[in-house]
C-alpha cells in the first residue's frame, strides 16, 4: 500500500526553487532516509507532506491532500520537527493531558511507561529539562500515538551520542512495526545506516538517488585498490575516488558498468558495500561538478 | 489496515475499539485549557487586584461604623451612592485589569507560538487552525469577562459580609447597607455589561489584535496601533475630518448603543429594555461581522505561517 505519493512536486520561495519536480512513492512499512546537503529541499518536502506549506503538483498522504486536510491527516501522521519545538512553559503532565485531550489515538499509559524509564518527572516544565530529555519527552508523546506515518526532521540535532543512539533504538524496538512508515532526515547518516530500508538523496530540489538498501548493496561497490592496479581500476570509470591511508578507494556503480561484476572488481583489491556517508559524498560530488539532473 | 493491525498481538488489539474521532468540542476545550496554562495572568491579574482591594477595604473597615453614622443623616440617594461606591470601584478596577490583560494576551496569542517555534508542535496534532484561533479569541471575548464577573461578585460578597460583621459588632443596624445594595441586581447588570460590552462590543478590537499578532514578525503592538493612527491622519489631512477617530472612540466608550449597559449606576428594571436595544442595534452586529472577518483572516494566516 502506498502511503506517500508525489508527482511533480514543486515549491519556490521567490526566485529560489526549493523543490523542482519531485516524484516520490513511499510504501507502507518502510523506513525512508531523506538525505541531502543543507538547503537541498528536505525540510520543504517534509513540510509539504505534513500540510505545513502549500505546493504545486500532486501530493497524497494516506490518500489525503495534506494542505487542505492537515487536521484530519494529523490523526494518522505524527512528526517531530526538531528537538526544540515543545513549548518551554508546558509541564510534562500538561503535555500528556493536552495530547490525550485532542488526539484520538493517544495512549496515555504507554507514554507514561516510556517516561517512567527516564529521569523526567511529570511536574517538571520543559524549560527545566535538558535538550536530551526534551527529545525523550517528545518521542514518548509521539510513540504513544498509534499513527501510521511518522515524520522526523533532524530529530536528534544537538543531542549527545547516548541520546541519539537511544532515540533510534526506542524507535525501532518499541515503535516500528510493518504497518507503520517512517520518513527521517538527518545529517548523522552513519547512525541511521542500519535503521533504514530505503534511501533517497536529494539535492537542489531534485531527487538524485532513490533506492532500497538492498539495491544499494547490490549496485554499489567500494574497492580498496592495490597500488599497482589503480590505472586498470580507474579505466572502469568509478563514480568516485578518494585516498585513505595511502590507498585509493574507488566507488563503482555496477548499473553503469557493462559486463563487470563483483568478481572482476575483487581482483583489484578488497571489495565491500560503501557506507551511506561515502555514497553520499560520491553522488553529491558528482552533482556539484555535473549539471543538475544529469548525475552519471 | 485494520486486519493487519489486528494481527499484531495485544498492545494494538484495543486500538480498533477506540473511536478514531473525538467530539469536536474536545480539541476546543483543551485548546482553551492550554491558553490558561500558558497565560496564567488571565486569572492571576484580576485575582491580585481583587486581593489588594479587599486588603485595603479590610483596613478601612475600622472607620465603617462612624461612616455609617454620618451616612444616616444624608438623603436616600446620597446614601446609596456612598454605600455603593466601594462596590463599584471593585467592579471598575477588575474590568480595567481584564481589558489590559486581554489586550496583551491578544497581541501575543498568535505571535508567541511562532516566536518559540512551538507552532510546529501544535500543528503536529489534529487540531484545526480554526479551532486554535477560536480558542484564542474566546479568551478575551468570553473567558476574561466571565472571570472578571465571578471575581468581582465574589469580592463584593466578601465586602458585604465584612461590613455586616463590623456593623453588627459595633451594635449598628445593617439594614441601611443591605437595602441600598441590591447585590443581585448589580451582579445581573455587571454580567450584561461584561459580556455585552467587554465581550461582544469590543470583539472587533480583539479580532484586530489577534490578526496583527498572527501577521507581525515583531513589534506586534506597533503594528496594531500604527495603522489606526495612519488612517486617522490620512483622513484628517485629505478630508479634514475625523470620522475614523470618532468611530474608534465611540466603540471604545461603548457608543450610543452600548451606553445603556455602561453606566453601572443604572440598576433599575430599565436594564432589560436597554439589553434588548443593545442586542438589536446594527452597531453591535456590524462590529461582530468585522470581528469575524478579522478572525477568518487570522485562521487563514495561521495556515501559512511557520516559526519566525
Amino acid at each position: 500500500m502506498t502511503v506517500i505519493e508525489a508527482r511533480g512536486l514543486r515549491k519556490a520561495f521567490g526566485a529560489t526553487v526549493a523543490l523542482d519536480g519531485v516524484d516520490l512513492r513511499v510504501e507502507e512499512g518502510r523506513i525512508l532516509g531523506l538525505i541531502g546537503p543543507n538547503g537541498a529541499g528536505k525540510t520543504t518536502a517534509l513540510n509539504a507532506i505534513l500540510g505545513l506549506t502549500p505546493y504545486q503538483g500532486e501530493l497524497r498522504v494516506l490518500g489525503r491532500n495534506p494542505w487542505t486536510e492537515r487536521d484530519q491527516l494529523m490523526r494518522d501522521v505524527c512528526f517531530i520537527a526538531d528537538v526544540a519545538v515543545l513549548p518551554r512553559w508546558i509541564k510534562v503532565s500538561q503535555a500528556l493531558d493536552y495530547v490525550a485531550g485532542v488526539h484520538p489515538r493517544f495512549d496515555r499509559a504507554k507514554a507514561e511507561s516510556f517516561l517512567a524509564k527516564t529521569t523526567i518527572r511529570s511536574a517538571s516544565k520543559v524549560r527545566e529539562l535538558s535538550k536530551g530529555m526534551v527529545a525523550q519527552l517528545h518521542l514518548a508523546l509521539v510513540m504513544a500515538i498509534d499513527a501510521r506515518v511518522l515524520v522526523l526532521d533532524e530529530p536528534t540535532l544537538g543531542l549527545d551520542i547516548l541520546y541519539r543512539k537511544q532515540f533510534y533504538d526506542s524507535l525501532l524496538n518499541d515503535y516500528f512495526d510493518r504497518s507503520r512508515t517512517i520518513v527521517v532526515t538527518t545529517h548523522q547518516v552513519e547512525e541511521i545506516q542500519n535503521v533504514l530500508t530505503d534511501l533517497m538523496f536529494i539535492n537542489r530540489g531534485r531527487i538524485v538517488l532513490n533506492c532500497s538498501m538492498e539495491e544499494v548493496e547490490s549496485r554499489y561497490v567500494e574497492v580498496t585498490v592495490h597500488p599497482d592496479q589503480v590505472a586498470a581500476a580507474r579505466a572502469l570509470k568509478p563514480i568516485h575516488e578518494r585516498q585513505a591511508l595511502g590507498r585509493s578507494i574507488l566507488l563503482f556503480d555496477l548499473m553503469t558498468l557493462d559486463k563487470v561484476d563483483r568478481q572482476q572488481l575483487a581482483a583489484f583489491g578488497d571489495v565491500r558495500t560503501p557506507s551511506i556517508a561515502d555514497l553520499f559524498v560520491a553522488v553529491m560530488g558528482n552533482q556539484t561538478s555535473a549539471a543538475p539532473g544529469a548525475p552519471r | 489496515m485494520n486486519a493487519e493491525s489486528n494481527a499484531v498481538p495485544e498492545s494494538f488489539d484495543s486500538q480498533p475499539i477506540a473511536p478514531a474521532a473525538i467530539a469536536p468540542t474536545r480539541p476546543f476545550y483543551w485548546s482553551v485549557q492550554r491558553e490558561l496554562w500558558e497565560n496564567r495572568s488571565i486569572y492571576i491579574a484580576p485575582l491580585a487586584v481583587a486581593a489588594v482591594i479587599l486588603f485595603s477595604f479590610l483596613i478601612s473597615a475600622i472607620h465603617l461604623p462612624s461612616k455609617m453614622r454620618a451616612a444616616l443623616a444624608l438623603d436616600p440617594m446620597q446614601q446609596q451612592e456612598l454605600i455603593g461606591k466601594p462596590y463599584n470601584f471593585v467592579a471598575l478596577s477588575i474590568m480595567a485589569t481584564a481589558i489590559i490583560v486581554g489586550v496583551f494576551y491578544s497581541l501575543d496569542a498568535l505571535h508567541g507560538e511562532r516566536r518559540d517555534r512551538s507552532i510546529l508542535f501544535w500543528k503536529s496534532l489534529p487540531v484545526s487552525d480554526l479551532t486554535t484561533v477560536l480558542s484564542k479569541a474566546s479568551i478575551p471575548i468570553v473567558i476574561l469577562p466571565l472571570l472578571a464577573f465571578a471575581i468581582t461578585v465574589a469580592t463584593q460578597c466578601i465586602m458585604l459580609l465584612v461590613s455586616t460583621a463590623v456593623l453588627l459588632a459595633s451594635g449598628q443596624s445593617v439594614a441601611t447597607v443591605w437595602t441600598h445594595l441590591p447585590l443581585f441586581q448589580m451582579s445581573l447588570m455587571l454580567f450584561c455589561h461584561l459580556l455585552g460590552v467587554h465581550g461582544l462590543w469590543y470583539a472587533p478590537f480583539y479580532g484586530w489584535l489577534l490578526l496583527v499578532s498572527g501577521w507581525a514578525r515583531r513589534a506586534a503592538f506597533l503594528w496594531a496601533a500604527l495603522p489606526l493612527l495612519a488612517i486617522g491622519l490620512v483622513e484628517k489631512i485629505v478630508f479634514n475630518t475625523s470620522h475614523f477617530g470618532a468611530l474608534l472612540a465611540s466603540r471604545l466608550t461603548g457608543g450610543s448603543e452600548g451606553a445603556p449597559l455602561t453606566g453601572s449606576a443604572s440598576m433599575h428594571p430599565m436594564t432589560y429594555l436597554a439589553l434588548g436595544r443593545f442586542l438589536s442595534s446594527p452597531g453591535l452586529w456590524i462590529g461582530l461581522a468585522i470581528a469575524a472577518a478579522f478572525l477568518a483572516a487570522a485562521v487563514r494566516l495561521r495556515r501559512y505561517q511557520g516559526p519566525i
